[in-house]
């Protein structure tokens, strides 16, 4: 068995109109070469799932996007996507804005195959009422609560970005936080992981290391190695985010932007013109 | 002892924290940051606090480069707990709303037209969740009706004391919000039906001033006091441990004093 897979065969899966699912959170374990690949795509008209940091800004600047279902986008050391907010307040996409919370029990409720799963979050507020999406549910029990039944969030595919992985599709996130890349994946038809480090598995940690893998493998399509392929978001303990590649980002104009990123840039020429991976390997881990 | 409008902030909002005990105080911000911290530094060291990425430390973290401090780590606190905790309610938070309505109800995701939002801002976040299961505090750097609305936010984030959006068996026994620290007062819910109160104006500040930077009727006109001044001991706290390259310096402009008087 080998998963070892190229970006470009991964989003050769995609067809528009799917949704994806996009692991990390803000600025920080982003797939973002597997992003480039897909702005690189005819792929459209995609329903796009995230914790958004600069993932959902280029999907959006470049028309990706359907209809976003998130509970914020932000840069994080940079509160705000300039390129997320033109496309949001050009009402480019549909959206459904929810609390971050709902969003990790969406991917709960289809990692579980259930229909929803409910919670207080969001009762009260315009999430309840705006989307048009969302029910409640009453209790069955003595208490009648009524609360918000969180549809799954079914993905039709994900995209994680890992530290280590090996060919069978075993993966390990030793950063501080691994987020909800595992629900991603679970919740997902296919699963692709990017790895910045491609390892036999006897080198992945064993015990107790092991407490750091992401998912177990039958939930993992794919693997694809990817030195550096969260940048310019952070991928610690390895490398930081690249503070001023994402400033330089967000006050650029999106064409200039993938002109000098992303078209026919294959993924080498891509880490020559952000500085190299000597560079990249110095960035500092962020502290907040 | 003089002191700055940010210390006094600091100093103000720490007290949101008093008595809270075991929870995990998430100061969202500069200020409220270091208003956290300063309340688990001196009256209440019970309080859990975060590194700012995933792990639990067993005292703050100071702000800015660190230099050779190394975090005193007493645990891990990924995103996944901290909605476990949110949950559980043993969490008091303080962000940062973009506006703020006479129920308490905040907005951090869009302003203007939902569809077609004149400035589309953060997201709603973890805000709903965090409303609706343990305690909320809020700071207001730039006090005034742009903030303090007339009517209902533009997009209720997170909930307050509205009747009228927890009805119909939603449950509202879990919302408590205590305290919005603001660049002119410290305003509480102690009003009738948990309406909003002046508890404190800064030196300086009149209840007029505060009335007229705000959308709708303040409670409190004759109960609200002067917000203490900073004590020494939290100002040798604030400049020499919790913030020692003074960054709070930049959170108003030009850094003014605390006491507006002294401005004058």
């Amino acid at each position: 068995m080998n998963k070892s897979m190229s970006i470009e065969a991964m989003v050769g899966r995609l067809k528009s109109g799917m949704t994806i699912g996009i692991g990390g959170w803000g600025a920080r374990r982003k797939p973002m070469a597997a992003i480039r690949e897909i702005l690189r795509s005819d792929v459209k008209d995609l329903t796009v799932v995230s914790y958004g940091g600069p993932d959902v800004g280029l999907l959006a600047a470049a028309g990706k996007i359907r209809k976003l279902v998130f509970g914020f986008v932000s840069l994080d050391s940079i509160p705000l996507d300039n390129h997320f907010r033109s496309a949001r307040q050009a009402g480019a996409f549909e959206t459904l804005e929810i609390d971050e919370g709902m969003l990790q029990w969406g991917l709960r409720a289809a990692a579980m195959r259930l229909p929803f799963l409910p919670t207080r979050a969001g009762l009260g507020t315009d999430v309840e009422g705006l989307n048009g999406a969302l029910r409640t549910v009453t209790s069955p029990y003595d208490d009648g609560e009524v609360l918000i039944a969180m549809p799954a969030l079914n993905l039709d595919a994900a995209f994680v970005h890992v530290n280590a992985a090996d060919t069978l599709g075993n993966a390990i996130v030793t950063a501080p936080d691994p987020f909800f890349d595992e629900l991603f994946c679970r919740a997902a038809d296919q699963a692709f992981v990017t790895t910045d480090r491609l390892v036999t598995t006897a080198e992945l940690g064993g015990m107790p290391g092991m407490r750091h893998h992401l998912v177990e493998r039958s939930c993992v399509t794919g693997v694809a190695l990817v030195p550096f392929g969260a940048h310019p978001t952070s991928s610690g303990p390895d490398y930081g985010f690249d503070f001023k590649h994402l400033k330089d980002y967000n006050d650029a104009a999106f064409p200039d932007w993938r002109a000098r990123f992303v078209d026919g840039v294959s993924h080498d020429a891509y880490l020559a013109a952000v500085g190299g991976a000597e560079k990249l390997a110095a960035l500092p881990l962020p502290v907040f | 002892m003089t002191y700055t409008l940010a210390e006094l902030c600091i100093t103000a909002a720490a007290e949101a924290w008093r008595d809270n005990g075991e929870v995990l105080a998430s100061g969202i911000g500069l200020i409220p940051r270091l208003a956290a911290s300063l309340a688990k530094e001196t009256f209440e060291p019970a309080l859990m606090m975060t590194d700012g990425e995933a792990y639990l430390v067993e005292e703050p973290v100071p702000v800015g480069k660190r230099g050779g401090y190394q975090p005193k780590v007493e645990g891990w606190m990924t995103y996944a707990r901290v909605f476990d905790v949110v949950y559980r309610g043993h969490r008091h938070a303080m962000t940062g709303p973009v506006q703020v309505d006479r129920f308490g109800q905040q907005n951090i995701s869009v302003v203007g037209d939902y569809a077609k939002p004149k400035a589309a801002l953060l997201g709603v976040r973890g805000i709903p969740g965090n409303t609706i299961n343990h305690i909320n505090s809020m700071f207001v750097p730039n006090h005034s009706t742009r903030v303090f609305v007339s009517g209902e936010v533009d997009m209720v984030s997170g909930v307050g004391y509205n009747p009228a959006r927890l009805s119909g068996g939603r449950s509202d026994r879990f919302v408590d919000l205590r305290l919005i620290v603001t660049d002119l007062a410290v305003l509480d819910f102690g009003g009738k039906n948990h309406a909003i109160r002046v508890r404190h104006l800064h030196p300086g500040v009149s209840f007029d001033q505060v009335q007229a930077a705000t959308g709708f009727p303040l409670e409190g006109r004759e109960t609200a006091t002067e917000t203490p001044a900073p004590t020494a001991e939290q100002l040798r706290l604030i400049r020499e441990v919790l913030d020692p390259h003074n960054v709070r310096a930049t959170v108003f402009k030009e850094n003014p004093p605390g006491d507006r008087r002294e401005a004058a």
